[in-house]
């Protein structure tokens, strides 16, 4: 790859497309955080577009997943999905309990349909 | 709200007296705990990601320390693997990045001391990624204000360690974990997601912002690659503000 041809065996660009690309935008909400009112109207907006940006990327790596789970199908996908929402309400909003629900049931799903 | 069941150290009594004690506190909390496991899982398909692309072990192990963001990981190691130019590997990892601002900005006031700290506050920056911004959210609310930073200092080292780990093992060993299991275990990070936004949600426009960020993403997804998650983070942030405001 010729990223590898920097001098530094790779760790020059890495550095700059890695940290410097992420970074800038950490360094640029750290500037305009420390300026803002936790109770003033813009800081809720802010948190309004960060809260809807998390959200964007669940449905994301559901409908477009990358990886193995590319491999499983849609429908057990969604399917598993609303499961691990059902044991999360029913186990009285237990994270662990939704969480790794959700995950047994896509397997199970998984070697059912097989 | 904030006391989902997570066992075990999770549930330590809340840190009080001096920063040293807030700092393990905040690292103990998150190393035994959901989105730690999440974590793991997924820097295990991130290691893996990096060895097929044929990135040594010392380039993965790089990224995962000075980006620690993981889908900014994917991004770069998969554009550099299909050949992209370093320029273009860039901009695709700047715009799946611009999604750090806005969380970075919400989280920067929460961890206002009685003391500026410019050095610390750049490395709480650095260790803003979405499991420490969602378990800011949930915890740092209730502590004293001088301890908030160590313990967000804490909970970011406990990240990038399960990082570093799940890179190395799934460099190393990923190979041998049938396929299944590896579908269930990246499965779990939306999961984590959606169901953490839902546990912290406070308010109308919590609630809102989260149900128009999950339906906006595929449209814009498929109508304006690259930058669907920016616009899905302005258009439905920002109906999800007015509905908020409206009484």
């Amino acid at each position: 790859m010729a990223f590898l041809d920097d001098g530094t065996g790779g760790f020059l660009s890495l550095f700059l497309a890695g940290f410097v690309a992420t970074e800038m935008w950490r360094w640029l909400g750290l500037a305009v955080g420390s300026r803002l009112d936790v109770a003033g109207e813009p800081f809720q907006w802010v948190r309004a577009v960060a809260t809807a940006l998390v959200a964007g990327m669940v449905t994301r790596m559901l409908i477009f997943p990358a990886g193995a789970l590319a491999g499983i199908s849609m429908g057990v996908r969604i399917g598993a999905f609303a499961g691990g929402l059902a044991v999360y309400f029913l186990a009285r909003r237990n994270l662990v309990a939704g969480v790794v629900g959700g995950a047994a049931l896509l397997v199970a799903a998984q070697l059912i349909s097989r | 709200m904030a006391q989902e069941g997570e066992g075990g150290v999770a549930n330590a009594p809340l840190p009080d007296g001096s920063p040293g004690r807030a700092f393990v506190q905040g690292l103990l909390r998150l190393i035994v705990s959901v989105p730690a496991l999440v974590l793991l899982s997924t820097s295990l398909g991130f290691g893996a990601l990096a060895r097929d692309g044929g990135f040594s072990f010392a380039h993965a192990t790089f990224l995962a320390v000075i980006v620690f963001a993981l889908p900014n990981q994917v991004v770069l190691i998969d554009q550099l693997a299909r050949g992209a130019t370093l320029a273009g590997a860039a901009l695709a990892v700047t715009l799946t990045a611009v999604r750090l601002m806005p969380m970075t900005v919400t989280l920067v006031p929460m961890l206002r001391g009685s003391r500026r700290r410019p050095l610390l506050e750049i490395l709480a920056a650095h260790f803003v990624a979405i499991s420490t911004w969602i378990e800011g959210n949930r915890r740092l609310p209730a502590l004293p204000q001088d301890l908030r930073l160590p313990f967000h200092l804490g909970g970011g080292s406990a990240v990038a360690l399960m990082m570093v780990a799940g890179t190395v093992a799934g460099y190393t060993l990923v190979a041998g974990i049938p396929a299944i299991v590896t579908a269930a275990l990246l499965f779990m990070t939306p999961l984590y997601f959606v169901l953490s936004l839902m546990a912290t949600s406070r308010s109308r426009m919590d609630i809102a912002a989260i149900v128009l960020g999950c339906s906006l993403s595929p449209v814009l997804f498929l109508l304006a690659p690259g930058v669907d998650l920016l616009g899905t983070g302005l258009i439905g942030g920002t109906l999800a503000y007015v509905i908020g405001r409206r009484r």
